[in-house]
């Protein structure tokens, strides 16, 4: 028979399978008939006859599996026969299938969760037409993406890997309609930018390269989708207005579609502006110096055929000719390509690490999960030892009792992996349009795909394999007439007490429980710390004014005095203390660093540097206003300016690496790669500067605005101390206080607590997900525990009856029933302590403080522990106790 | 009943084949026609015939039909197609070419060897 008549054949079996069953019966029905004929003739009577023709006939069942086994079309329908039982046997066990469901739920959306995260970040392409040949340039030997953008030009018109080259660079910009200017994020994009990624606009039209003539000669602004919406109201008469960005005209030539959000995951721009303008809006062009970096990133589709390794030569050959044509500004430099998405190697390392992690943990929680749901299941085999007894002596066989049991694992973890997947969908979405950071946009495309749905699916199968394979030995082992012969006490006797595999699991899953908990308690007790720590500044009672006096088009020249003008009208605010600026505050995210020398340095080259320091530009008053303790020396005053003598403020740290010590360096000199020679003014405490909490003590200085200048700066002001909300109600006098020195002038305020949350952000992220996946682990120790509590007390009831019977004591009672339980809650809570210590260093790269060696996470692992044996053997020890040893024997 | 021997695993649908070569039968009557030609010299369970009746049919060996029995009941009755009358004897042949085979292995006494 070939194959699709084969098919068709199974099919219509499926149909006629009734029919074929009706046939069949009346088939055997008539062969008793026609042999109870024959009996009856040799002189029995009808019914005799009868009893006889169905004994010699055998096994009916039996005979019947086979033939519909040699009618080979019922694969699918005892497929559908054991659904159809496994179901009824479910539904009859509803608070079982309920918590088995609900496990695996959680255990699967939680792998289905984190597997959609890693994949949107790393595994899948940036969201544009074909995504997997776009690639960025990064440099070889410093793993710098930053280009000059000379070098891009270079780049773009000689290299012959890529059909084109585009750039582009982040900015913030005072966007103003008409009405009040605000601060938006954009992308200061290559002429060929939307060419290059082939991406059509949703209204009017893109620039492109035909459009750069010189510096600032395309003075158009592309709005993305969701700003056109926001800020628009999608009003489609917006192409062709004039709007002002920083000042400078520029005219809204179109619509970006709605799926498109830049190049970079995670950061979604608002605009996007021709790069050749980017002089009116950073105020200096850099559009000639081959020298400064900025171009942010570099990035192109590879031609059809070339392979990476080629592109890789290609670029570095363009490496050398720079250098040898531009030897001050270019060093040798060699190529790789890098995924764009996560600015190449400059988050991602650290992202990737903590996701692995991540994954890490869920994959426990699902194996723990399947440990726990594999013992119930045994357990349950082992309840239905009678059935399957019955069933094995009626002519069954073992591969079908099997079968049934794997296909009630099977429809379970389906059931739990759906749910899982749902539920997980649910969290991507919101996260998709989470928007953690007021002043800065965010796009994180999470939303699940088709490698996430067959992630989930081949772990929903694999889990039920791995739990339905748990009673396959018990099953194989039975022998039907012993435990018809003794019922099902008797296999229970036969177990005797010696270490099961469902002993070992119960550990096994424990232990991974505790890893988990031990590991949330770790970071959230390292969290709670952080937050304590000593950070250099003092973020209460303190509101951050970002301004950038660019974005309202003031002059170099203009600039110190407005400065001056906004730290003393501040000043003139009630309640308001005390009052300095800084380029960017401590724990914000973008530092400065600068290489600093020892004085008597000639050779003022990178590799000479005798440190790099996190450089701070600050006005007199800053660190009043931040807190920040000065140990020796003195601060700045506004006499510190152009013509005074150089001279900056140094931590402790830098004091401690450049000079030696602390205390002698007050009035000694160090110098900048520029060959400035600087006076250490003073001595300030060390802090934390870079938006990490976890970083080690770096050495920082702090310049004078009025000799270092810059316009992008924050206020600090401080208030007197009270509660957060009386710093936060100065913000309608700061914002009054602005449009009285400059209506025209974008202000972002918002409390330094607020703004600490970018800080706080990885930790706090790792702190909850650790949370969530501790909780998770808790829940499947407690499933876990209740379950072998309540399965042995219900398997030793009798014996506790004749105990008590006895005269045995509550204790004793106690000591039988879950005497074992507890022992393996130990062993296991135990085992899983010490590995959540090991695990806990990894932790502490992520979150700051977070130290396993910690006696309070020590002994709250351990009382978390305990209390979860409690509560999990709280019902079966209650269950046991109220054994009543004469209804007990009396059933028996 | 203890001298009656098993029959060898795959030789029933061949029996049956056979059985059934001479006129259509049903079941009961395809069992009686084994012991009938094999001189009761055969154990085969009652039931056991029937998955391999099922069998043939699949494979287009036999084919079957409702009718009446002598016993004047309702009863599927077997008959062989065409393809069934070769594959018998095709079978028969091979069966008889490894009978003589294994009978003459048997047979041989050990100064012959």
């Amino acid at each position: 028979m070939n194959l699709l008549a084969s098919l068709r054949f199974r099919i219509a079996m499926l149909f006629r399978r009734s029919r074929i069953q009706d046939e069949l019966e009346e088939e055997l029905r008539s062969h008793i008939a026609h042999r109870a004929d024959d009996l009856e003739r040799s002189g029995l009577d009808r019914a005799e006859a009868e009893r006889r023709a169905r004994i010699e006939f055998g096994g009916r069942e039996k005979y019947k599996e086979e033939i519909h086994q040699a009618l080979g079309g019922n694969l699918l329908a005892t497929l559908l026969q054991d659904i159809r039982y496994s179901l009824r046997v479910l539904r009859k066990s509803p608070g079982f299938t309920f918590a088995a469901v609900l496990t695996l739920a959680l255990a699967i959306g939680a792998n289905a969760l984190v597997f959609a995260v890693l994949n949107a970040l790393f595994l899948r392409p940036v969201n544009v037409p074909h995504g997997e040949s776009l690639y960025a340039l990064q440099r070889g030997n410093d793993t710098y993406i930053i280009q000059s953008y000379p070098d891009y030009i270079d780049l773009r018109d000689r290299n012959r890997s890529f059909d084109s080259l585009a750039a582009y660079n982040i900015t913030q910009v005072g966007f103003d309609t008409g009405k009040n200017p605000v601060s938006v994020w954009g992308y200061e994009a290559s002429g060929n930018y939307f060419d290059t990624l082939g991406i059509h606009p949703y209204l009017g039209r893109f620039f492109h390269g035909s459009d750069e003539r010189g510096a600032n000669s395309a003075p158009y602004v592309v709005l993305t989708y969701g700003y056109w919406h926001s800020h628009f109201q999608g009003d489609r008469g917006v192409v062709g207005r004039q709007v002002r960005l920083n000042r400078h005209p520029f005219t809204i030539i179109g619509v970006a579609p709605p799926e498109f959000h830049g190049t970079l995951l995670i950061f979604s721009p608002e605009f996007f502006v021709p790069m050749v303008n980017a002089g009116q809006l950073d105020g200096t062009s850099d559009l000639n110096a081959r020298g400064t970096r900025w171009v942010f990133e570099v990035l192109g589709h590879l031609k059809a055929g070339v392979t990476q390794a080629q592109a890789t030569a290609d670029l570095s050959s363009i490496g050398a000719y720079l250098h040898n044509t531009y030897p001050k500004d270019d060093d040798q430099s060699t190529f790789a390509l890098v995924r764009p998405g996560l600015h190449g190697n400059f988050f991602a390392p650290a992202m990737r690490a903590f996701l692995a992690g991540l994954m890490l943990l869920a994959g426990l929680i699902l194996l723990a999960a399947c440990a726990n749901l594999g013992s119930l299941f045994a357990a349950r085999a082992a309840d239905r030892s009678q059935e399957v007894a019955l069933r094995l002596a009626l002519g069954s066989n073992r591969t079908r009792i099997l079968r049934q049991l794997f296909t009630e694992a099977l429809l379970i973890s389906l059931f739990g992996g759906a749910a899982g997947l749902w539920g997980g969908v649910v969290v991507l979405h919101w996260l998709s349009g989470w928007q953690p950071f007021p002043e800065f946009p965010m796009n994180i495309p999470v939303n699940p795909d088709a490698n996430v749905y067959w992630v989930a699916l081949l772990l929903a199968l694999a889990s039920g394999l791995l739990f339905g394979a748990v009673p396959v030995r018990q099953v194989l082992l039975t022998n039907p007439y012993e435990v018809v012969k003794a019922g099902s006490a008797g296999l229970i006797a036969g177990r005797g007490r010696r270490i099961t595999a469902r002993d070992l699991l119960l550990v096994v899953q424990i232990a991974i429980c505790a890893v988990l908990v031990t590991s949330s308690m770790v970071a959230v007790r390292g969290l709670t710390r952080s937050l304590h720590a000593n950070l250099g500044f003092d973020p209460r009672n303190a509101m951050l004014v970002d301004t950038d006096l660019k974005m309202a088009g003031y002059p170099d020249d203009r600039v110190a005095a407005m400065q001056r003008r906004m730290i003393d009208a501040m000043k003139a605010i009630p309640g308001v203390t005390s009052v300095g600026l800084v380029d960017t505050p401590p724990l914000h995210m973008g530092w400065d660093v600068s290489d600093v020398f020892t004085e008597n340095a000639a050779d003022l080259r990178p590799p000479n540097a005798a440190a790099h320091a996190i450089l701070y530009k600050i006005s007199p008053g800053y660190l009043q206003a931040a807190a920040t303790a000065l140990l020796a020396g003195r601060t700045f005053t506004w006499d510190d300016d152009k013509n005074a003598p150089r001279i900056a403020l140094v931590n402790r740290e830098f004091a401690r690496k450049i000079f030696g010590s602390a205390t002698s360096a007050v009035g000694r000199h160090f110098k900048m790669s520029d060959g400035t020679r600087l006076e250490v003014a003073g001595i300030v405490e060390d802090g934390k500067y870079t938006a990490n909490l976890a970083e080690d003590p770096q050495p920082a200085m702090f310049l004078p605005i009025l000799q270092s200048p810059a316009s992008d700066t924050v206020l600090v002001l401080r208030s007197s101390p009270g509660s957060n909300d009386a710093a936060q109600q100065l913000a309608p006098a700061i914002r009054n206080k602005l449009r009285e020195l400059d209506a025209g002038l974008p202000a972002f305020i918002q409390t330094w607590n607020e703004e600490m949350n970018g800080a706080l952000f990885a930790s706090r992220m790792a702190t909850v997900s650790l949370g969530v996946l501790g909780l998770m682990g808790a829940m499947l120790s407690i499933t876990g525990i209740f379950g072998m509590a309540a399965y042995s007390v219900s398997k030793r009831l009798r014996e506790l009856g004749i105990r008590i019977a006895l005269g045995a004591q509550r204790k004793e009672v106690l000591q039988a029933a879950l005497g074992r339980a507890v022992k393996l809650l130990a062993c296991g809570s135990a085992l899983g302590l010490v590995l959540g210590i090991l695990a806990s260093r990894v932790l502490s790269y992520i979150v700051f403080q977070a130290t396993p060696r910690d006696p309070l996470v020590l002994a709250g692992v351990v009382l978390a522990m305990a209390l979860l044996g409690l509560v999990a053997t709280w019902i079966p020890a209650q269950r046991a106790l109220s054994v009543n040893p004469l209804i007990l024997l009396r059933e028996e | 009943m203890n001298d009656q021997a098993q029959i060898l695993p795959g030789t029933l649908d061949l029996l049956i084949l056979r059985a059934v070569s001479l006129g259509p039968l049903h079941g009961y009557g395809i069992l009686l026609r084994i012991g009938q030609i094999s001189g009761n010299a055969l154990f085969i369970e009652q039931g056991a015939l029937y998955p391999g009746l099922f069998r043939l049919v699949r494979q287009g060996l036999l084919k079957a039909n409702w009718g009446t029995s002598d016993n004047n009941r309702r009863a599927k009755f077997y008959e062989l197609t065409d393809s069934g009358r070769n594959r018998l004897r095709e079978e028969t042949d091979s069966w008889n070419r490894l009978a003589t085979a294994i009978a003459s292995a048997l047979s041989q006494q050990p100064e012959e060897v």
